[in-house]
């Protein structure tokens, strides 16, 4: 009992432990760089403890832990599906085109685009599962490829259409119509606090995010088929041996990590910019795996994980403003969180397997004894 | 008759291979417009050598890796350090310097890399993602506070370039093979028109890269460092079991994998760019993988696939109005009908129609076009990785302890 809480303790504190040493590193290099780390960093809280900062901090959040959920999905089935990036740009790019292309009724028009980013996300993860389960292909190698073939086929796309002298400057895809602008959730918001200033919206894509959370929750520790899943991550062999077709799980963990990850673009194209364009946020899909790496691929840790990188991306805008410190540091305090919590994970880890080991012989010895 | 070619000594095979490439490239282009000697000018052979050292240096990091046993993903990242490192290192102190402390900046990703797997035991992948996310803030942080820049860096110095005598010209003696080219002799006037344009100008760091390859042939399987090294990659536990401080390779192995990364980044910044630029690399730490993998974990084959990567990229920028790219087209498409043929007399039955099935595709866009779409000549590096390892990867043959976590004592 006690080294149980002990082990829980651990891990709690890992990424407790990786927070405070990403934020003395990175108080450490902004001293070498001249800057005040307590004056930037208090800089910081103040304007994100700012309603408005916060409805910023939720927006960036919200496809941040989409993305990480995609990231999971594949994870726990042992599969690094690391083209979320290319997988999130193919379907907020197709679901941009064909959301402008036609027009339907309110709440129809939103479903359709959403169904559409899904398809496109899972159609373009099923490739690379669909390589691995025929020819053997890796798919880090394959989606890594894919990636590259998805944001450098895009940007193609786009760069000709602007030499074609499509409007302006900024080319991309036709605007989508009022009908396929998913409601913000200002309203709600404004029953616990006051009105909401400068115009800042809460995205309606957060309330999808959340569902997209629950399933997930749901769907890996409660059903059948995520069990299957689980036990095919964990040890193939033996899942096959319990009747579970490995090739099938491979194919379903890619199609459903692809699904959700379509749908990483949709704060962008649903509420946004209602259009893909040069102004479509990338990098996202790393970021995702950061995520679902900080929150161990949980729900509820991938939200605190999206939680904290999008708290850190919102808060630093004030920098440029205060000129305390130049606001990239939150880009190394992100890449450090990771790398620390993720070492720090790796030595709870060891630790553990080595009380592991010391329960049991013990447990043995005294048997024999 | 085909066996026998594999018994010739690698670089006599290369050329061979190289040969024929161009004789296909000349007749593509004399059935596209008539004309030919574009896609094998010497302009389309610089830019192939140019655009092929960021994607070698890179491959060749991987190798190091690799071949220690560790994957490094993290290649991207260390040259994005090694673009910001080299930059800075140019501004202060000049070019060679500048080349060393890109170097430098790489192999210090190198050493976080190793430290994360080899001493931590994190799993390879997650550290080299985790590092590629951190390199682009810091060289954007360092940018901002060196160059007041976020995203770009003054101007560099190059390094001086380089031409070969008597074949190409170099140093004012006569310029044989400029000559034979001008002649328009079909295929003759193309291979030395495209032999002359691997030999004239040459940036000195790319023969430094282009070196690098026997080099490391040489210093991986010819002295015994390099076995150490290779053994940590193959059976780490039998090498431990014979005295090889398997922690101690793997940790030359990915520094001096970062380090290439690093070299392979300030090329991109002084040769290729003239300036640190963010997203300069544009995803070629991923290429170099690929070129990795179609080279079969050997240097010499990370060059040729390198080579064959940065061709039709280096086409692309020179290809005003489209044909070109366009005749490149037709050569993938026999390509992909030779394939078929290749893989039918292998008695892969399955493998033959897929080849045949995209050839015949590729054949029908062909005649169906007038120019080849910008998406496929910039994807074209991603999707050949894609297909050769499709249809060849029984042949690779990667090293056996590549990704796994090693322990003292192999627990």
């Amino acid at each position: 009992m006690n080294s149980r809480l002990r082990s829980l303790g651990l891990a709690a504190a890992a990424p407790v432990a990786a927070l405070v040493f990403a934020t003395v590193l990175s108080g450490i290099v902004l001293l070498l760089a001249g800057s005040n780390p307590l004056v930037a960093f208090g800089d910081m809280l103040e304007h994100g403890a700012k309603l408005e900062t916060i409805i910023d901090m939720l927006n960036r959040a919200t496809p941040l832990y989409l993305s990480g959920i995609a990231a999971a999905i594949g994870f726990k089935m042992g599969l690094f599906n690391i083209g979320v990036e290319g997988q999130y740009q193919m379907g907020a790019f197709f679901a941009a085109a064909a959301g402008g292309a036609i027009v339907l009724p309110n709440g129809l028009h939103v479903i359709f685009i959403l169904l559409v980013a899904m398809t496109a996300g899972s159609l373009w993860a099923g490739l690379a599962g669909f390589l691995k389960v025929t020819c053997g292909i890796n798919e880090v190698i394959s989606t890594i490829m894919l990636n590259a073939v998805a944001t450098t086929g895009v940007l193609a796309w786009l760069t000709v259409k602007w030499r074609d002298g499509a409007l302006s400057t900024n080319s991309g895809t036709k605007t989508i119509e009022e009908s396929g602008h998913m409601p913000n959730m200002n309203w709600f918001v404004e029953i616990f606090t006051r009105d909401i200033r400068n115009s800042k919206e809460l995205s309606g894509v957060i309330v999808v995010a959340i569902i997209v959370g629950i399933g997930y929750h749901l769907f890996v520790n409660r059903s059948r088929l995520g069990y299957d899943l689980r036990a095919s991550g964990i040890n193939p062999l033996a899942a096959r041996a319990g009747g579970v077709p490995p090739k099938r799980m491979i194919m379903i963990a890619m199609l459903s990590s692809g699904a959700i990850a379509g749908l990483v673009g949709m704060v962008d194209i649903l509420s946004r910019n209602n259009r893909y364009d040069q102004n479509f946020t990338p990098g996202l899909g790393f970021a995702g795996i950061a995520v679902a790496l900080l929150g161990r691929n949980g729900a509820s840790g991938i939200a605190f994980g999206a939680l904290l990188f999008a708290f850190l991306d919102a808060s630093s805008s004030i920098l440029q403003i205060t000129g305390s410190a130049s606001k990239e540091i939150v880009t190394i305090m992100q890449g450090v969180i990771l790398l620390a919590a993720v070492v720090a994970y790796e030595y709870v880890n060891r630790i553990r397997q080595r009380e592991e080991i010391r329960l049991a012989t013990l447990a043995v010895s005294g048997a024999t004894a | 008759m085909l066996a026998s070619l594999y018994k010739l000594p690698t670089a006599v095979r290369f050329m061979i291979f190289a040969a024929m490439g161009i004789f296909v490239l000349s007749a593509a282009e004399a059935i596209e417009s008539g004309d030919f000697g574009r896609l094998t000018s010497d302009t389309a052979a610089q830019f192939m050598l140019k655009w092929s050292v960021p994607i070698l240096l890179t491959g060749l990091g991987g190798l190091y890796a690799e071949r220690c046993g560790v994957v490094n993903i993290g290649l991207e990242g260390m040259m994005i350090l090694g673009t910001w490192f080299g930059a800075w290192g140019t501004l202060e102190w000049g070019p060679w310097i500048g080349i060393l402390i890109g170097l430098f900046g790489g192999a210090l990703g190198g050493l976080l890399h190793a430290l994360a797997t080899v001493t931590f035991g994190v799993d390879q992948i997650i550290s080299g993602v985790a590092i590629n996310i951190l390199a682009p803030g810091l060289a954007r942080f360092l940018s901002t506070e060196v160059f007041n820049n976020p995203t770009q860096s003054p101007n560099l110095q190059s390094l001086p370039k380089v031409s070969m005598p008597v074949l190409a010209g170099g140093w004012d003696t006569p310029d044989l093979l400029g000559d034979l080219a001008a002649r328009n002799i079909f295929f003759i006037s193309d291979l030395a028109g495209f032999s002359r344009g691997l030999m004239s100008q040459l940036s000195l760091f790319t023969l430094f890269a282009i070196i690098l390859v026997p080099v490391s042939t040489y210093l991986l399987w010819k002295t015994r460092f390099g076995l150490r090294l290779r053994i940590s990659g193959e059976q780490p536990l039998a090498g431990e079991s014979l005295g090889v401080n398997i922690v101690r390779q793997r940790y030359i192995g990915v520094v001096v994998s970062g380090a290439l990364a690093g070299m392979a980044g300030a090329f991109m910044a002084m040769e290729l760019s003239g300036f640190f630029q963010e997203g300069q690399t544009g995803g070629r730490g991923y290429i170099g993988l690929a070129a990795l993998i179609f080279g079969n974990w050997r240097p010499t084959g990370v060059l040729m696939a390198a080579m064959l990567f940065a061709y039709p990229f280096g086409m692309s920028r020179l290809d005003r109005d489209g044909t070109s790219s366009h005749a490149l087209m037709l050569v993938v498409a026999l390509a992909l009908a030779a394939v078929a043929v290749w893989t039918y007399g292998q008695g892969r039955k399955v493998h033959a129609g897929v080849a045949a099935f995209l050839s015949v595709g590729m054949f029908a866009w062909y005649f169906a076009s007038e120019t080849a779409p910008s998406w496929l000549t910039n994807t074209l590096p991603y999707l050949l990785v894609l297909l050769v390892l499709v249809f060849a990867a029984q042949r690779l043959r990667p090293p056996a302890a590549a990704g796994k976590p090693y322990r003292k004592g192999g627990s």
